[in-house]
């Protein structure tokens, strides 16, 4: 294949990586930056979405797309939920101190790893795409259905982003993350914001398992390697901030497509990884995040 | 960790009773032979429940339970009742080298066997060598057979890679195409593959054109397709783990109904997975490496329907309670043989108790022929004792209509090649 097309090819791998890994990387950072935890379990959030879209998908009679709709519809808020009851029952208990949430949510990681191993069973299932449509480019063919993730990733990106900027629930967790006892002082339910913001951290991660599962398999080890990804995106960009979550994404999904091709997949994470290196000891606060 | 105790359920009492006689034998600081006999024998199972080896580990479980059955209702072994330990070890290296002395040290097994993946058999087999007891591994690597393991370590019940390889090298390249893009996986067992397929297709006037290795956590593979090189004739594929309907179902999107090479994989990239799979319609037409065929063959032999029926396989290759529950069904025979191995070889060297272990390994090793039956329904083997490793026929079989239909065997001498190693001149 000619120099052309293969630089093609590569950049759109890394557009449908660099996607997912944003959707994945802002409920992690979301959470981050308002309520100042580290979320272990958000792989696991991210598989536990993987799975229930599995089951929901095969539950709805109809053509895959009617399944894979009501997966999209109902499992988000179904994580969402689990979340919030984890912040609620466990978290808030815990106080919030950082040490202890961040054992809190590996135990987390591991109850819903070894729950999927228990009811959904150690082997890899397919989810059938909503549409299959192939596009045949002259050099190579590819899934329509992965740029319809790309352009579903971003309206659920920008979504978050209105939901933070122009509502009165965004203007909230705003407030909380700037400054939790004065929001408190003027009459702001920090409990509240708090375990909706963790539900809709999980939330996310659960959109971006919708979404992806067509193009991979619903496995209970899954949530691995999204987690890693999503840690080195947050710290790249700048915890709690989107707009940094964002930028990291594009740098290190569409850096991994085009190195991993060009060069060796092994490569792509060895500067990944260095990179995070670097921005710790030269910009801890990432790129865009502010100042602690 | 779950620790399972089957083949015999002990009540309250007998469990207070033989402990009982534990301690009294313990006290007494010898075990006598009369005790001994009455005692079960005790096998230790290092089981992958868990991590990425669970599809294995569930079936392998079952087959040796199945085993273990059918070995127990025919009287057991030399007279004695036996018991399967099994013990989880997460299909991590380092955790099965703790299973292994879990296994002798607390459960008193009298030996260890059925690991499957390569790095835990590659992480575990050095302590069973400083422990001393005998270690039967089920995992079709070529470290056996290399001489890279111990005295301790054999694998009577499957073949190994390097084995199944060579003999399918002259069918690729007499019948697919002689020039090969490989893919397989960025570690020990795809290097297995990498090198001795492409040594054995060279033999064939054939070439490996392109190497293509896959790091095993990947998950998207059209990145990858961009380097199969045009002139490519077959695409030979072999990769254990999840993203495998991944990898075809983005192979079929690259090629499209247009011009495609002919593929070749190992069924290991299938094993636990429906052909009839939605998404798989690009194997259609492909070839597979088989040991022990999925799809009961035609021409199968006389113990084929006996063993299924044992271990509660259809006829497809599925669960009999589960239609959508397929068997990694080239691999688990490998627990059933073992066992008929151990079997047969207890007896043999009438071994008593774990003072007997030696001996046991030297009987072990005597072993030559191991004929077709109930005991070994893959196929005839012959055991080679000092490279302590296991020689059998492999088949070739072609998806047709979503199923594998098996439509070459091999012969045991196509898969033989020089020892690299004299286990039985090394000390114990």
């Amino acid at each position: 294949m000619s120099f052309g097309p293969f630089l093609l090819l590569a950049l759109m791998e890394g557009l449908v990586s660099a996607a997912v890994l944003a959707l994945m990387a802002s409920g992690l950072s979301l959470v981050f930056g308002v309520m100042r935890v580290v979320n272990v379990a958000h792989g696991a959030f991210f598989m536990t979405g993987a799975v229930l879209a599995w089951f929901v998908a095969g539950h709805v009679p109809g053509p895959p797309v009617v399944g894979w709709l009501v997966a999209l519809i109902i499992v988000p808020p179904l994580v969402g939920l689990l979340a919030a009851a984890v912040d609620v029952l466990v978290l808030k208990r815990l106080e919030y101190e950082p040490e202890a949430v961040i054992v809190a949510t590996i135990g987390l990681l591991y109850i819903l790893e070894q729950v999927a191993l228990l009811s959904f069973g150690p082997d890899a299932r397919p989810v059938a795409a909503p549409f299959s449509l192939r596009l045949q480019l002259p050099w190579f063919g590819y899934s329509g259905y992965k740029l319809f993730v790309v352009a579903a990733a971003g309206a659920v990106l920008l979504a978050v982003w209105l939901v933070m900027t122009r509502t009165r629930f965004g203007l909230v967790m705003r407030a909380t993350q700037v400054d939790r006892v004065t929001a408190r002082a003027f009459g702001i339910n920090v409990d509240r914001v708090y375990a909706g913001t963790f539900g809709l951290g999980a939330a996310l991660a659960a959109v971006a398992a919708v979404l992806v599962v067509p193009t991979t398999q619903v496995h209970y080890l899954m949530g691995g390697d999204p987690l890693l990804l999503s840690f080195i995106t947050v710290i790249i960009g700048g915890l709690g901030s989107l707009r940094g979550t964002l930028v990291a994404a594009l740098i290190i999904g569409l850096s991994d497509g085009v190195i991993s091709m060009f060069w060796a997949p092994t490569l792509s994470k060895i500067i990944a990884t260095l990179l995070v290196a670097l921005v710790l000891v030269f910009r801890p606060q990432g790129l865009f995040g502010a100042k602690a | 960790m779950k620790t399972t105790l089957t083949g015999i359920a002990p009540s309250r009492r007998a469990v207070l009773t033989g402990m009982g006689a534990g301690l009294i034998a313990g006290s007494a600081g010898l075990v006598r032979p009369v005790w001994a006999q009455a005692a079960p024998l005790k096998l230790g199972f290092q089981l992958h429940a868990t991590g990425i080896g669970a599809s294995y580990g569930r079936w392998y479980q079952r087959t040796a339970d199945a085993a273990l059955k059918k070995i127990n209702e025919a009287g057991g072994i030399g007279g004695r009742p036996v018991e399967i330990v099994y013990e989880d070890d997460g299909t991590d290296p380092a955790r099965g080298a703790e299973v292994v002395d879990k296994l002798n040290s607390q459960h008193g097994c009298d030996l260890i066997f059925g690991t499957l993946f390569s790095h835990v058999v590659m992480g575990s087999a050095p302590r069973a060598g400083e422990l001393k007891v005998p270690y039967l591994v089920c995992s079709e690597g070529y470290h056996v057979a290399s001489g890279a393991l111990n005295r301790w370590t054999l694998q009577p019940g499957i073949t190994d890679v390097r084995s199944q390889i060579s003999s399918m090298a002259p069918w690729v390249a007499g019948n697919l195409g002689k020039k090969v893009t490989m893919f397989f996986p960025d570690y020990a067992f795809g290097y297995d593959h990498r090198d001795f397929f492409t040594k054995a297709i060279e033999a064939q006037g054939g070439q490996v054109v392109a190497q293509i290795a896959i790091p095993p956590t990947e998950t998207s593979y059209t990145r990858y397709f961009a380097q199969i090189p045009a002139e490519t004739e077959v695409l030979y594929h072999v990769m254990v783990g999840p993203g495998v309907l991944t990898f075809v179902k983005e192979l079929g999107e690259f090629y499209g109904s247009g011009a495609k090479p002919q593929l070749f994989g190992f069924i290991d990239s299938l094993e636990a997975v429906d052909t009839a799979t939605p998404g798989l319609e690009f194997l259609e037409g492909s070839h597979f490496w088989e040991a022990h065929p999925r799809v009961k063959p035609a021409d199968a032999g006389a113990a084929e329907g006996d063993y299924r029926a044992a271990v509660g396989v259809d006829d497809n290759g599925a669960s009999v309670a589960d239609a959508k529950d397929v068997a990694t069904y080239s691999h688990m025979f490998s627990a059933w043989e073992t066992l008929h191995f151990i079997k047969q070889t207890v007896e043999a060297s009438g071994y008593a108790g774990v003072a007997d272990r030696q001996k046991l390994v030297e009987a072990m090793e005597a072993v030559t022929d191991l004929p077709y039956g109930i005991e070994r329904p893959q196929g005839a083997k012959v055991f080679n004792g000092k490279t302590h490793q296991a020689f059998g026929s492999q088949n070739i079989s072609k998806v047709e209509g979503g199923k594998l239909v098996k439509v070459h065997t091999t012969t045991i001498d196509e898969g033989k090649y020089d020892d690299g190693v004299d286990y039985t001149t090394m000390s114990f």
